[in-house]
């Protein structure tokens, strides 16, 4: 076999992994590989503007598509500019590689020149991750690279390349499966569970489905779209979960949890059962633990072991992938014969009483005159995009509104940091997604704050010609910060307005895009559709009611049933 | 609860590092933490004593499972096992405690592994509560120095991790 140098070998990985784009920076460390890259030609770069840009764009790329997004950083500063990147990619279970340059291995531990540990920085917030000290074992780690990342629980994996494991020769024998002894995750559930799941099932009068970012991982939304048909059980998602189930369908409870909706979090709190498909317990759902779901079993599907019984107990735990487990479900439910009927019979008066919680508190706001709300903004773009926009989202008020008013049927059309809440990640993670979907209509829902922590990246989209659309919902606040202290600390804004915003149409014009600006109501729809019909990258900025609320709201620590309301 | 726990790794540089890591961030506590080879070269044995309730062993179990280095986890404590500890104890030894010292030893069948004018270095092994009363003994003659391993744990009968 020919020997290939280990710059080869990531290319070559690279193509027989199927990855047809990466994002990165180049920097002295990752130059052999840049240099490579280029020689070969055939796997599309794109040039950031940030390291932290490339790793959501990866993250961005790998939410929407379902395949392993790659990015690529020098080592020091540039592989440490990738770490925010990194951990919100595995609070969120996104398989992401990173591959990083690193000084020659006989010169780490020296303190050299960009030398810095990124291994030992990133150990907790990846899934695995690798310092390759011999170009021999590179196609292995390669391999393994790519296999963790998107098998069982996906999550990033880095892979850092010192500069004379780059150059070194070896035999490049790359693996075509793979099988690690240390490394098996359950994906076939066990069939005793599924049976003791069923019949607690078949007995519950009062069941909800609470779905969460597993079933749009495992691309389970047809299995449970069936199930909760089937039978007839309704069906509330965590922030992650949006999209896995149809948020207009009439058994959709629409969000759970901190900002979730009046008849999703009374649901929870008097079901008897709660089937939890691909969700963590997460302290956003929960509220006040002791006050979760007093009166429901559970049952909980999940791949990771340790996301059952870590917040509460569980009644029926299944350990398997959760598109498996909602097949097996179902065809309990097949082999049982019960009729459609006969589970609407059992449910209807569940049913009946949802639909008065849905009917006492839904969600809403309060018209202001002369006012623009952006929960309106968010309802309009919903209108005008209905079912073909990917949207992503930065963090903050601007996130929960687009959660709460915009309704996700597809999974995989809203990609927002939920675990790590990372403002910054909407702008990148949009670029990602429009270079995985080109013809799809990608928009970044943004705070003013947010925007301007990865406002960078407008000339990466511009340079890739992408025509995502970002849409500003500007208070002048870090608003989500701002509600909290209006609520909870007498309202002292300590840090959280902005006396000095850039003018933000004037800011697209500079980095050649086009900014549209609306400051009165009657102003939305003509900003909204103009933006979204012009070629290219549009900025639409609107000025919102500078002190609205997301409502409802659990405060933190609080039972899930006191909600503050409109 | 204490809980001796039982984990086979890779052998590889990260492995150890990961599952000290694991535990100081998610505030698992470790009491005692004992790394060795084994009969296969490609495995480390560690051995980790920890606390907590079933909530929390579970947890630390699962999560070291997790764990892509993490080849086997099990909870000796859960069944029947025998465990070891051991220490060498430098203990003052003066004219008229040099007696003494060498009765205790005798009764927990210690080895004096140096001598000194001044001193004796003691090897206790045992379960943690021998070593505990050795030391108790020893104390109002006078202990120098102690160095102790990590506790080490073996299941009883057939059973093998
Ligand atoms: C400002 C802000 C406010 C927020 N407010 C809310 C709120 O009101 N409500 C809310 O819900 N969230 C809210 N969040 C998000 C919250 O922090 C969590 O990110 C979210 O609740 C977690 O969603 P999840 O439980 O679906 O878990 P995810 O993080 O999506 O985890 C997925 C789970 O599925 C499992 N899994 C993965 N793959 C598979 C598979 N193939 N088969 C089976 N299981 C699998 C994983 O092991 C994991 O347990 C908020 C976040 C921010 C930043
Ligand atoms: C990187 C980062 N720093 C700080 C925070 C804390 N934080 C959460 S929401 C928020 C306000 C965001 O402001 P903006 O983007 O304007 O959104 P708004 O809430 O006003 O819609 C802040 C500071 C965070 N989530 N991420
Ligand atoms: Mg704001």
């Amino acid at each position: 076999m020919a020997k290939m140098t280990g710059k080869q070998m990531v290319v070559e990985a690279l193509k027989r992994e199927g990855v047809d784009v990466i994002f990165g920076f180049p920097g002295g460390a990752i130059i052999d590989f840049y240099d490579t890259l280029e020689k070969d030609g055939t796997i599309k770069h794109v040039l950031v503007r940030h390291e932290q840009g490339a790793a959501h764009a990866a993250d961005g790329y790998a939410r929407a598509s379902g395949k392993v997004g790659v990015c690529v950083a020098t080592s020091g500063p540039g592989a440490t500019n990738t770490v925010t990147g990194i951990a919100t990619a595995s609070l969120d279970s996104i398989p992401i590689v990173v591959f990083t340059g690193q000084v020659p291995t006989a010169l780490i531990g020296n303190d050299a020149f960009q030398e810095v540990d990124i291994v030992g920085i990133t150990r907790p917030c990846t899934k695995h991750n690798y310092l390759v000290k011999d170009v021999k074992d590179l196609p292995q780690v390669l391999k393994e690279a790519f296999y963790i990342a998107k098998s069982g629980r996906p999550g990033p994996v880095l892979v850092d390349l010192p500069k004379d494991v780059q150059n070194g020769k070896a035999e490049f024998d790359y693996p075509e499966e793979i099988k690690l002894r240390s490394y098996n995750p359950v994906i076939e559930p066990h069939g005793k569970q599924i049976e003791r799941a069923y019949r607690l099932i078949e007995k519950a009068k009062r069941p909800v489905i609470y779905a969460g970012g597993g079933v749009i991982i495992s691309n389970a939304a047809k299995e449970l779209r069936a199930l909760a048909k089937t039978m007839h059980i309704p069906v509330t998602m965590t922030l992650m979960g949006l999209g896995g189930f149809p948020g207009t369908h009439e058994l959709s409870l629409g969000m759970l949890g901190m900002h979730g909706t009046y008849c999703a979090n009374m649901a929870m709190a008097n079901s008897d059962l709660i089937i939890a498909v691909g969700a963590r317990f997460d302290d956003r759902v929960t509220g006040k633990i002791e006050a979760f779901a007093p009166l429901a079993k559970i049952i909980h599907l999940d791949i990771d072991p340790t996301s059952i019984q870590k917040n509460v107990k569980v009644d029926v735990p299944i350990v398997g992938d959760c598109k498996r487990v909602l097949k097996k479900l179902l065809l309990a439910a097949k082999d049982a014969g019960r009729s459609s009927e006969a589970w609407m019979d059992q449910h209807h008066a569940w049913l009946e009483q949802l639909d008065t919680w849905k009917n006492r508190h839904p969600l809403t706001y309060k018209e202001e005159p002369g006012v623009i709300k952006p929960q309106n903004v968010i309802e309009k773009l919903y209108e005008m995009t209905k079912g073909r926009a990917i949207i992503t989202t930065e963090v903050g008020q601007n996130q929960m509104w687009t959660a709460q008013f915009y309704k996700f049927d597809e999974p995989r059309t809203l990609l927002t940091s939920g675990g790590l809440g990372t403002m910054g990640y909407g702008l990148p993670a949009a670029i990602g997604a429009q270079m995985a979907f080109p013809d799809k209509l990608v928009v970044d829902v943004a705070g003013d704050g947010s925007i301007q922590m990865n406002i960078q990246e407008m000339a990466t989209a511009m340079e890739q010609r992408l025509p995502v659309k970002i849409v500003i919902l500007n208070n002048q606040f870090l608003g989500m910060v701002r509600q909290w202290q209006e609520l909870f600390y007498d309202r002292r804004y300590a840090a959280t307005e902005f006396e000095m915003t850039p003018d933000f149409v004037k800011l697209a014009e500079a980095y050649g895009a086009k900014g549209f600006r609306a400051t009165k109501p009657e102003e939305v729809d003509d900003v909204l559709s103009k933006g979204l019909e012009a070629e290219g990258l549009t900025i639409m900025e609107f000025a919102i009611a500078r002190e609205e609320g997301v409502f409802p709201m659990v405060p933190a620590g609080k039972p899930t049933t006191e909600m503050l309301l409109v | 609860m204490k809980h001796t726990l039982s984990v086979l790794v890779e052998n590889t540089p990260g492995a150890l590092s990961r599952i000290t890591g694991l535990f100081s961030g998610r505030a698992f506590n470790i009491e005692s933490l004992n790394v060795a080879a084994t009969l296969d070269p490609s495995l480390s044995h560690i051995t980790l004593v920890t606390r907590g309730d079933e909530f929390i062993i579970e947890q630390i179990i699962k999560q070291l499972r997790r764990l892509v280095d993490v080849f086997k986890v099990v909870d000796v404590s859960e069944g029947e096992f025998v465990e070891r500890e051991m220490a060498l104890i430098k203990v003052r030894a003066e004219e008229q405690s040099r007696a003494e010292i060498l009765r205790i030893c005798d009764i927990f069948r210690c080895k004096v592994v140096d001598v000194s004018p001044k001193s004796y270095t003691l090897e206790v092994t045992g379960p943690e509560s021998k070593l505990k009363a050795v030391i108790e003994l020893l104390r109002p003659i006078g202990i120098k120095e102690i160095i102790r391993t990590g506790n080490i744990a073996i299941m009883r009968e057939k059973k093998t991790i």
